[in-house]
């Protein structure tokens, strides 16, 4: 197959209806619009759901619906976006309903700017909605992961029945690349065991978020974070790019890893020994594999596009095992991958490698 | 068995065995009884997806032998979106409170009227938000006390009561919406008469539909349930005028 030449946002967009979303819920806001106007000509023609629904807050609502019958959709925004959808991913993870959100970061604080950045990687992967649940996030470095993480996230969504957010940036929205969709990877599970279809010759049953039986509350928290466990064993994907012999290995998730793995490229060229490990997905987060990758380093140094998020994440997963030092740049604005060598030679040099 | 005619079955929608849990005089049952019925007429349980909201209703599962689906406060028109989109021939309605419906939520409800979801929407409306204690919501009547207006609802630092069917009857989606109430039998009757009507465009296909009922919460009002009828009949009301105010079918015969 050849290569066609796609921007990220109408990829993803084209990824979801290979993938059998049969409903798209959302509401404008750049840098992602494209995917609402790619759906909004796509859906109503394949006789699929397309709906500009009239906030964030409706919009992961009528995900929610689709998911409890066992639905394939998805919606998708950006940071302020994706801040009304809190309480309903929350519910989500309560419920146990599946459904693919879209994150394509911008510029924040309030309504920031609408540069790519990364300053919602807690938003994505902590959450701000209430109680103890985790979205299963995966992050894209290219269109093309973009494409495959697409798959992988319906599929994934609906196998644990748990929101699946695609953690995505401006750039990789906004950009164009040569890609290939190829087919629907997997072999989704039946949901007719567990979807609301109506009460015919069975049992009814419910999808709700409310449980105040005694004790109630506690077994479905164990069960999720049992499944939480699972999926981290399962399901995650990390990136390794030299990092065997590293005695520097730089952290880095999305395009910023990116544009690190041509500074860890330069670095090597220039005789020192770095590596990258980027999470690709991200929550849950990779412990055990950055854990065993750090042990043979002398130092990690995480690099985002904000003030220091992951950073807490490869510290907690280093657990003490190394130094962990960090550059970051908020606001919108991008780290080149010439800051990133500079800084890499500056710490090579301090651990006291002979380079 | 001669001599003996049935005068009264329990609908099959109501789980067997278990009672509503709403105070003495709450309008909640009676309404929940008039859907249960409706649906065994109709014959659709089996074929019937409700969703709950967030209000002293909550709990939809334990009253019906349906399939339910949870709704964040004041979301449930947008599950139903999705569920009916997602499904078209289920029959999907939404069972909301004034706080829910007209309060947190009416940018959906309205949204959902104009979009002519073909869905089902019973909002009962007893101007309190009953479950968090008795606050003034969107609907709460001018003068009326509540816990966070104590010496009465005053116009001038909180505005006027919503009229909730009135607005939704302005949306061109909208087939079929009423105001009715049930304070009386003769009211039971018309108030089952408007849900069928209800019911039936959706079934029908011909758009969104929405029943509001003014209901008695004794609790928050701080009124006995007789207390309650005198209220409702001659305050409330007033304000919030029981009748039509759209049917896309008036004159035919449906
Ligand atoms: C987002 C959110 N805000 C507030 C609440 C608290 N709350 C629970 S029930 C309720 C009021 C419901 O009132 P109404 O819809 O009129 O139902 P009623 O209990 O009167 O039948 C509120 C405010 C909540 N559960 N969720
Ligand atoms: S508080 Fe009011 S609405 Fe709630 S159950 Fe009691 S009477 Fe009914
Ligand atoms: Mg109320």
């Amino acid at each position: 197959m050849t290569k066609v030449l796609w921007k990220g946002n109408q990829a993803i967009a084209q990824a979801a209806i290979n993938a059998g979303c049969k409903c798209y819920f959302g509401y404008p806001i750049t840098p992602q619009s494209e995917i609402g106007e790619y759906m909004g000509d796509k859906m109503p023609e394949l006789g699929r759901t397309f709906i500009t629904a009239e906030s964030e807050l409706a919009s992961i609502s009528m995900v929610i619906g689709a998911g409890t019958t066992g639905t394939k959709a998805m919606t998708s925004s950006s940071s302020c976006g994706i801040a009304l959808m809190q309480e309903a991913m929350s519910a989500m993870c309560c419920a146990e309903v599946p459904g693919v959100i879209v994150s394509v970061m911008r510029g924040g604080p309030g309504l920031g700017n609408i540069a790519s950045a990364q300053g919602d990687y807690f938003q994505a992967v902590k959450g701000g909605g209430n109680g103890d649940y985790k979205v299963i996030v995966y992050s894209p470095a290219t269109i093309q992961e973009a494409i495959d993480l697409m798959y992988r996230a319906f599929h994934v969504s609906m196998k644990y029945r748990n929101p699946v957010m695609l953690l995505a940036d401006g750039i990789l929205g906004q950009m164009m690349e040569p890609v290939e969709f190829g087919q629907y990877p997997y072999k989704d599970d039946d949901v007719s065991i567990w979807a609301l279809s109506g009460a015919k010759g069975r049992t009814p049953r419910n999808i709700v978020s409310l449980h105040m039986a005694d004790g109630e509350l506690e077994k479905i928290s164990d069960r999720i974070f049992e499944k939480y466990r699972i999926i981290a064993e399962k399901e995650t994907i990390v990136d390794k790019f030299m990092t065997d012999d590293a005695e520097l290995i730089v952290t880095a998730f999305g395009t910023t890893a990116r544009i690190a793995k041509s500074a860890v490229k330069k670095a090597r060229k220039a005789g020192m020994k770095v590596g990258l490990f980027r999470p690709v997905m991200l929550s849950p987060f990779p412990e055990k594999e950055l854990f065993e990758t750090a042990k043979s380093a002398q130092m990690i140094l995480d690099i985002e596009l904000n003030q220091g998020q992951m950073l807490l994440d490869v510290k907690a997963s280093v657990f003490g095992a190394c130094p962990v030092e960090f550059l970051g740049r908020s606001g919108g604005g991008l780290l080149t991958d010439t800051q990133m060598l500079e800084k890499i030679t500056a710490l090579y040099n301090k651990i006291g490698v002979k380079v | 068995m001669t001599g003996e005619t049935l005068v009264y079955k329990r609908p099959e929608t109501l789980i067997k065995d278990k009672g509503f849990t709403f105070c003495p005089g709450c309008g909640h049952g009676v309404v929940l009884k008039i859907i249960a019925e409706l649906i065994d007429e109709f014959g659709i349980r089996e074929n019937t997806i409700a969703i709950s909201s967030v209000g002293c209703s909550i709990f939809l599962e334990k009253f019906y032998e349906l399939d339910v689906a949870g709704a964040s406060h004041g979301r449930s028109p947008c599950v139903a979106t999705g569920i009916k989109r997602s499904l078209p021939d289920k029959f999907v309605f939404t069972y909301q409170g004034d706080g829910d419906a007209a309060t947190i939520g009416f940018n959906e409800t309205i949204h959902t009227a104009c979009r002519g979801e073909k869905i089902t929407t019973i909002c009962i409306n007893n101007t309190t938000f009953g479950m968090t204690g008795g606050q003034a919501s969107a609907t709460t009547l001018v003068g009326q006390v509540t816990t966070t207006t104590p010496r009465g609802r005053k116009a001038e630092l909180t505005g006027y009561p919503l009229r909730v069917a009135e607005t939704v009857a302005n949306c061109e989606g909208a087939a079929y919406v009423a105001r009715v109430a049930i304070s009386s039998p003769k009211y039971i009757k018309q108030a089952k008469k408007a849900i069928r009507k209800a019911f039936e465009m959706q079934l029908k296909g011909l758009g969104y539909s929405f029943v509001e009922v003014i209901a008695a919460c004794p609790t928050n009002w701080h009124m006995t349930p007789v207390e309650c009828i005198d209220y409702i009949e001659n305050t409330v009301e007033k304000v919030h005028k029981l009748g039509v105010f759209k049917d896309i079918t008036e004159g035919e015969n449906i």
